[in-house]
């Protein structure tokens, strides 16, 4: 399997800009991986460059289908906290 | 500007950098940057009536994660948050600027902003200016960054035609750094914490010495986040002022749980508008940008209409435009205003004249135009002058109120309370009247047919407005007449298209007739 990007992508372009086999591409509603093209960086970087810079939580899936960064991971945001405003319709 | 005025007039007229051109901050820079800033809609309080300018969302991708921000949305550092633009190709964006240029002589500047970070997207963002600077000659180009990639881009942004550069720059101090920005993407790895924020601040620095090496003019925009950086600011401005950033530009956090920020979800609270005062104050000596709009002067809306209806992406892709009779024309308007302004300046220095002659008058600046106040207030409304011994009437300690006003430009109170996207906010003391900032709204009003009768935003509008006793525009509709009455605002349209100031200073002498100003609520000014 290779590295993939989910619905909570936002399209906001920066994977495609780092990947260095030239896997990701603008998908019909965000953006999509190759898995012919994608190599999980292997040689080029020692950490996936996608799941590096990718701003969203959960819009990376890495070869296992495992989100590269979980809830939490890159807002500090604790998960239950964001449930808890989802749950008051805040968010 | 005034050198004809005496201690005393400065002390009874309004001192501080925000009032109107006769205390423009331009005025305290060394003559080198005020020509070349003079007619910048960002930089010049006073240009800001006469020119404008516009934003293309070309550059999606960000390299650094901010507390305040959330991705969904548009770079929070440039626009308001819970704003989407709708993105466009460096072809679409040089497209749509000239369209805009060809239809609106007065917009004079180009921004590359959001909705990432410009110079986290360099192919985008330089492809842009690159076209622009060869068939646009004519438009300056500015850009705004977080930093983290300014100085690999430095030689390139030279070589358009970039003289202005904002960068935004919320600490100097990595512990502090690292409790506003959670990751950086640094040399293909995500890092976080004190080193990543040292790494950040090293780069903003370095990127900000060396666009000053090079005559690069740049300015430094900071947000205030209380119990982060608050005690910190100051220190910041005093080090980017140092090494020759020409003005800084504290921006209040903006934070609602419902836009995902961290800020937002962690219930870390905004500024008030008085901390924000007082710290824009403190670091007052670094030429603080009060009238800062956070684009308000964007193109397409300049003239108080929405026209962003006549270029939308499919209107741009079909237009073809003549840019070279649009540069002609553009040239034949901006000389245009250049003439009127000049006018305006000699009108200026003769009232100087007269002052010098008449010692102890009081001064009010409107729009660039300074007026002594010699006649009664009511005749203001037409540009004329007041009495001063009028004005004596307001001892000196009564409390001052904050007022919003709605203005579409030139100074004037031209606009529906329904179709104003931002609110000038103002204090009004018996010193005068001077600009503590702009809140934006999202606008609601559809149309002159429901004018104040849409409703979505209302309530919206109504919580920006928090703090303020009175809102001034042209007109306002039923509806939020009463909900703005029941939130403790007084609508107030009685000054449509009257000069600023003196129409905020005659509200706040009824104020004070019907008692409202009365000495016990000298601290009930809220936030
Ligand atoms: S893992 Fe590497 S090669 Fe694969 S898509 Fe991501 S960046 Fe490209
Ligand atoms: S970096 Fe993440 S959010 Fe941005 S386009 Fe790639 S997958 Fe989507
Ligand atoms: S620089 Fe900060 S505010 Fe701007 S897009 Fe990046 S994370 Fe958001």
């Amino acid at each position: 399997m290779s590295y993939e990007i989910t619905n909570l992508c936002v399209n906001c372009h920066a994977c495609m800009d780092v990947c260095p086999s030239e896997a990701i591409s603008v998908g019909l509603s965000q953006f999509v991986i190759n898995p012919k093209a994608c190599n999980h960086c292997e040689g080029d970087y020692a950490h996936a460059q996608c799941g590096s810079i990718c701003p969203v939580e959960g819009a990376i899936l890495d070869e296992f289908g495992e989100a590269v960064n979980p809830a939490g991971s890159l807002t500090g945001i604790p998960p239950e906290r964001v449930a808890q405003l989802v749950a008051e319709g805040i968010l | 500007m005034l050198d004809g005025m005496t201690q005393a007039d400065k002390q009874t007229g309004c001192t501080q950098t925000s009032c109107g051109s006769s205390n423009d901050h331009l005025d305290q820079m060394p003559d080198a940057i005020r020509e070349r800033v003079k007619n910048h809609p960002c930089y010049s309080e006073e240009a800001h009536h006469h020119y404008a300018r516009m934003h293309v969302a070309v550059a999606p991708a960000c390299n650094i994660q901010c507390n305040y921000c959330n991705r969904k949305y548009d770079c929070a550092n440039e626009s308001r948050p819970g704003v989407v633009s709708e993105l466009l190709t460096p072809e679409q964006a040089v497209r749509k600027t000239l369209a805009v240029a060809a239809s609106i002589p007065q917009m004079t500047v180009l921004g590359v902003a959001g909705p990432g970070d410009p110079l986290a997207n360099p192919a985008r963002t330089f492809e842009t200016f690159r076209m622009l600077s060869e068939q646009a000659p004519d438009i300056k180009l500015c850009v705004s960054t977080n930093g983290l990639s300014l100085p690999d881009c430095v030689d390139e942004l030279l070589q358009y035609n970039v003289d202005h550069v904002t960068i935004t720059i919320n600490a100097v101090d990595p512990e502090i750094g690292a409790q506003i920005y959670p990751w950086i993407y640094w040399n293909n790895r995500r890092m976080r914490g004190v080193k990543a924020a040292k790494i950040l601040i090293e780069r903003q620095q370095k990127g900000l010495e060396m666009l000053i090496e090079r005559g690069v003019l740049v300015k430094v925009n900071s947000v205030l986040i209380p119990g982060v950086n608050d005690a910190h600011l100051k220190e910041v401005s005093r080090v980017i002022k140092a090494k020759g950033a020409f003005l800084h530009n504290v921006m209040p956090l903006i934070t609602e749980p419902e836009h995902g920020t961290y800020y937002g979800v962690m219930g870390q609270r905004a500024p008030t508008q008085r901390e924000l005062t007082e710290l824009q104050d403190a670091c007052g000596d670094m030429n603080m940008m009060r009238h800062c709009r956070q684009c308000r002067a964007d193109a397409v809306g300049l003239l108080g209409e929405d026209r962003g209806e006549e270029f939308t992406l499919d209107k741009i892709d079909a237009l073809d435009v003549d840019y070279a009779a649009a540069m002609a024309k553009r040239a034949k308007v901006q000389a245009d205003i250049e003439a009127e302004r000049q006018r305006q300046k000699a009108r200026q220095s003769s009232l100087k004249e007269q002052l010098k002659a008449a010692n102890g008058k009081t001064l009010f600046t409107v729009n660039g135009l300074t007026m002594e106040q010699q006649a009664p207030l009511a005749s203001v409304a037409s540009g004329a002058v007041v009495d001063r011994a009028e004005q004596g009437t307001l001892p000196s300690d009564l409390r001052s109120v904050q007022m919003a006003v709605a203005s579409s430009g030139q100074g004037l109170i031209n606009q529906h309370f329904g179709s104003a996207r931002e609110f000038m906010i103002y204090e009004v003391s018996p010193k005068g009247a001077r600009l503590i900032g702009h809140r934006k709204t999202a606008q609601y009003c559809s149309g002159p047919v429901n004018c104040g009768e849409g409703d979505a935003a209302l309530p919206e509008t109504i919580e920006m407005l928090k703090g303020c006793e009175v809102v001034l525009c042209s007109k306002v509709g039923f509806k939020p007449w009463d909900q703005l009455e029941s939130a403790g605002i007084i609508p107030n349209g009685e000054h449509a298209d009257e000069p600023i100031v003196p129409a905020l200073m005659a509200v706040y002498k009824e104020m004070h007739t019907s008692g409202a100003l009365g000495p016990d609520c000298s601290k009930t000014i809220s936030a």
